[in-house]
């Protein structure tokens, strides 16, 4: 708090001051009021109740007065968040994609990344896409957060003020590793940004790349645990039992059976794991070319 | 009455054993039918908040995995909204209370309110079920948000049923009490010479009669989708994620109202007698509850700001949300203004009103931050909402109910309840209580997200108060139900009239006959709560 980190902050914030001030005003008086009448008409000391008549104009004032106060109310936060809503026609574009349990920023020229970097005082749009359930976009420091619906453009956008990485966090439920679905936005300098964006080596493994894209790594580790589905550590070649519709065969995870676990994954279920939440196929996100980085990474996976 | 008049059995020695309770169809043994199977359940829930508050006393994993949080806190808010807060008032004192304060010896259906009650069984048997079979309690939020709720693989369905059959059970219930009122009222008992509990409970009764069946059509589509693959809220089936949310919120707001409204009422009752005054503004209170029954209808999009709404949309439910708060504050004000000049006796059911008024107050002004656009961007899917909707749910309904139980302890039970146990309970409570959510509100505010298994670190001290305060807060219910139970035995004999109320209950004996009232009750023609000093 008490930042200028985004446009929206400064508007944001003086709802909250002008909606928080008068609430904790009439908190502090109604309880101050009441606690001063039982203090003060208690029964040993006021046995015999005074007479008060029925009052219409106190009742219509204490009608109007809260009634104009809501609608203040209602102005200071209406106009806090109409600038959200009113977008700059020349901004960059990049598309935030959220799936079940991570969030990846696709920008304009290609390049993926899995935190979102940004350049100072410049607008930005995201176009806010779900690859499954419902997610939500927040960042708290910036005051703004929508919805990532799959099957419907909703988008939002911001103008980052102040230098510094401040946390992304998803606000709708989403499943198991919804407290996890966590990534940053860093806000640089101009010159910084265009280096970082031109920049597309990579350190990872071309496979990697491919499953960190794909939110492959939030549920499968690489490093033996176990998130939700089976880990990619030292799966290459060994010989597992799956289910194939209802029964029990042994397989060897090949060339084939990986292909078929990205493009038809509830085909073939590896025992003591569920069907579960995984996109029933990959065949629009992953190709083939893909497939064969993926496999050249799990053998290097021991 | 005459000294010669014989005191007839009360309603408990009219008939003994099983059976002659579970097909009861007298109101008072039907309400307490409902006092027991809801308090069971209010405790499973309670259980169930203890071990989220004790997983989140520090990041990461401490008692439980991710996916059995996610479950326990479906279950929590399954059970504390369709299973305790949704019947809770109108089931048990509603059903107790209702005939006795319009001056009837029942309500206008006995089998159809005994039909309620056998339908609540049923629906809370389906949500028990979900332990047992396949794979576990559904792990969606109460919520039951599309897509997720298709495709998870926990019993969604079956959970998704049990809140179909409850929705009868309340539509019942709602019917009931609305030709009961019309109907039954004592003959010189003109609408404005009603109690308020009885006003409340008629403004909410046209709540669950109006608004439940739209939430029934609502889970009957997720369980269509989940079983042949109906495309309806899943957009790879082709449907719309967010029609279910609207369809969802436009029961679900209102249904709010049905758990806060006859909270209200309750207050409205106790209040003027240990005030000893006659309730001010009268009117306004009961007409602010149909305002509030009535604007309640058109406010749910607010629960959807974040959710890609139209703007037009967002403006116009915002505003909306703004003016159903008027009802509530005009009521508050009379509260308040009833205790003026009064003659004021400090007992337990005093307390909790006071502490209602002051929770509820809280509760209602946080609801106002987050009715505000802007301030609603921010907290939006935050703990500051789970702050917000506990201190109008259990701060308001539920210390209401607390504060009710004392109020008619020895109507209903005969006894007198030890009074400064009850004090001391009712201290233990507040202070849990306000130590339990009141960090929940900072905690939103500073941006931590609700259905949170692990949390940031800065995140970790607000959560540790939290948790204490819910050790504190139990500690205080668990006192609170054992001087009850001990009081059942040990207690004085209550007296007809404890508290010098004036509504028709403390015309009759405690507890009262099985037909209520052994003389004709005479109906004050001053008004409800009119006191002879």
């Amino acid at each position: 708090m008490f930042t200028n980190a985004s446009n929206f902050v400064d508007g944001v914030d003086l709802s909250f001051a002008i909606i928080l001030g008068a609430s904790v005003f009439f908190l502090v008086a109604i309880t101050a009021i009441m606690i001063w009448f039982v203090i003060k008409y208690n029964r040993k000391k006021h046995p015999k109740p005074g007479i008060v008549k029925e009052n219409h104009k106190l009742e219509i004032i204490w009608t109007v007065i809260p009634t104009i106060l809501v609608l203040v109310m209602f102005y200071y936060g209406w106009m806090g968040y109409k600038p959200m809503r009113e977008f700059p026609k020349d901004s960059i574009h990049i598309k935030a994609i959220a799936q079940m349990w991570s969030w990846n920023f696709e920008y304009e020229n290609g390049k993926v990344s899995d935190t979102l970097v940004v350049p100072i005082d410049k607008a930005v749009t995201l176009d806010l896409i779900s690859r499954d359930v419902l997610h939500s976009l927040y960042i708290p420091a910036f005051r703004i957060k929508e919805d990532v619906i799959p099957g419907i453009d909703n988008k939002m956008w911001f103008i980052g003020q102040e230098l510094g990485d401040y946390n992304i966090l998803c606000a709708e439920y989403c499943g198991d590793r919804h407290s996890y679905m966590m990534s940053k936005v860093y806000v640089v300098q101009e010159t910084e940004y265009s280096t970082w964006l031109n920049d597309k080596s990579s350190n990872d493994h071309p496979g990697l790349q491919v499953l960190k894209k794909n939110a492959c790594t939030s549920c499968h580790s690489l490093d033996g645990s176990k998130i939700i589905g089976p880990s990619f550590k030292g799966v290459w070649g060994i010989t597992e039992t799956v289910i194939t519709e209802g029964v029990e065969r042994q397989i060897t995870v090949d060339k084939e059976y990986i292909r078929s676990s990205i493009y038809d994954p509830n085909a073939d279920v590896t025992k003591g794991y569920n069907p579960g939440l995984m996109i029933t196929t990959y065949k629009d996100l992953i190709t083939e070319d893909e497939v064969k980085d993926i496999i050249e990474y799990l053998k290097t996976l021991k | 009455m005459s000294t010669a008049a014989i005191q007839s059995k009360s309603f408990y020695e009219e008939k003994k054993g099983l059976k002659s309770w579970i097909f009861s169809t007298d109101h008072k043994r039907i309400g307490l039918l409902y006092f027991y199977s809801l308090g069971s359940f209010f405790l499973v829930g309670v259980i169930l908040g203890l071990l989220m508050r004790l997983e989140l006393i520090s990041p990461g994993e401490t008692i439980m995995k991710a996916k059995t949080y996610n479950q326990v806190f479906t279950l929590h808010g399954v059970i504390m909204i369709f299973l305790f807060l949704i019947p809770s008032v109108p089931a048990v004192f509603g059903n107790i209370f209702l005939p006795i304060m319009i001056g009837t010896d029942d309500v206008a259906f006995p089998k159809i309110n005994l039909l309620s009650w056998w339908l609540y069984v049923l629906g809370g048997l389906f949500a028990l079920s979900t332990l047992v079979v396949g794979d576990g309690p559904a792990d969606t939020g109460w919520t039951f948000y599309a897509p997720y709720s298709v495709k998870t693989g926990t019993n969604v369905s079956l959970a998704v049923f049990a809140a179909f059959i409850l929705g009868f059970s309340s539509i019942l219930t709602g019917l009931n009490f609305i030709v009961t009122i019309h109907r039954l009222r004592h003959p010189k008992m003109g609408w404005f010479k009603m109690p308020l509990f009885p006003w409340a409970l008629y403004a909410t009764a046209w709540i669950q009669v109006l608004a439940t069946p739209i939430i029934g059509i609502t889970l009957l589509m997720i369980i269509a989708e989940r079983v042949f693959g109906l495309g309806l809220f899943d957009p790879s089936l082709g449907g719309d994620p967010i029609l279910y949310q609207h369809l969802f919120w436009i029961y679900s707001h209102p249904a709010v109202y049905i758990m806060v409204l006859p909270a209200m009422g309750l207050i409205s009752e106790m209040i003027p007698t240990f005030a000893k005054r006659p309730i001010f503004g009268y009117k306004a209170i009961a007409y602010s509850s149909m305002a509030i029954a009535f604007i309640g209808y058109f406010v749910w999009g607010h629960h959807m700001f974040t959710s890609g709404m139209s703007g037009p949309a967002r403006v116009i439910f915002s505003i909306l949300t703004f003016l159903v708060a008027v009802p509530s504050a005009i009521k508050t004000f009379n509260w308040v203004a009833t205790l003026y000049k009064g003659s004021i006796l400090i007992k337990t059911p005093l307390l909790f009103s006071m502490a209602f008024i002051f929770q509820f107050l809280i509760g209602g002004l946080t609801g106002l931050v987050i009715g505000a656009l802007a301030t609603d961007v921010h907290l939006h899917d935050t703990y500051f909402v789970v702050g917000h909707f506990h201190y109008v749910m259990f701060g308001g309904t539920g210390f209401a109910m607390f504060g009710a139980m004392h109020y008619w302890y020895g109507k209903i039970w005969g006894k007198m309840y030890n009074e400064k146990m009850a004090q001391i309970s009712f201290g233990f409570i507040f202070v849990g209580f306000n130590f339990l959510y009141f960090p929940m509100l900072i905690l939103g505010l500073m941006g931590m997200p609700r259905r949170y298994y692990d949390y940031l670190p800065e995140f970790t001290t607000l959560n540790v108060i939290s948790t204490v305060g819910s050790w504190v807060m139990v500690l205080g219910i668990i006192m609170m139900l054992t001087n009850l139970i001990r009081s059942k035995k040990r207690g004085e004999k209550a007296p007809k009239d404890p508290w010098g109320g004036t509504t028709l209950e403390w015309q009759t004996s405690s507890p009262p006959s099985l037909h209520n009232f052994d003389t004709e009750p005479i109906v004050p023609e001053e008004g409800p709560y009119f006191h002879k000093v």
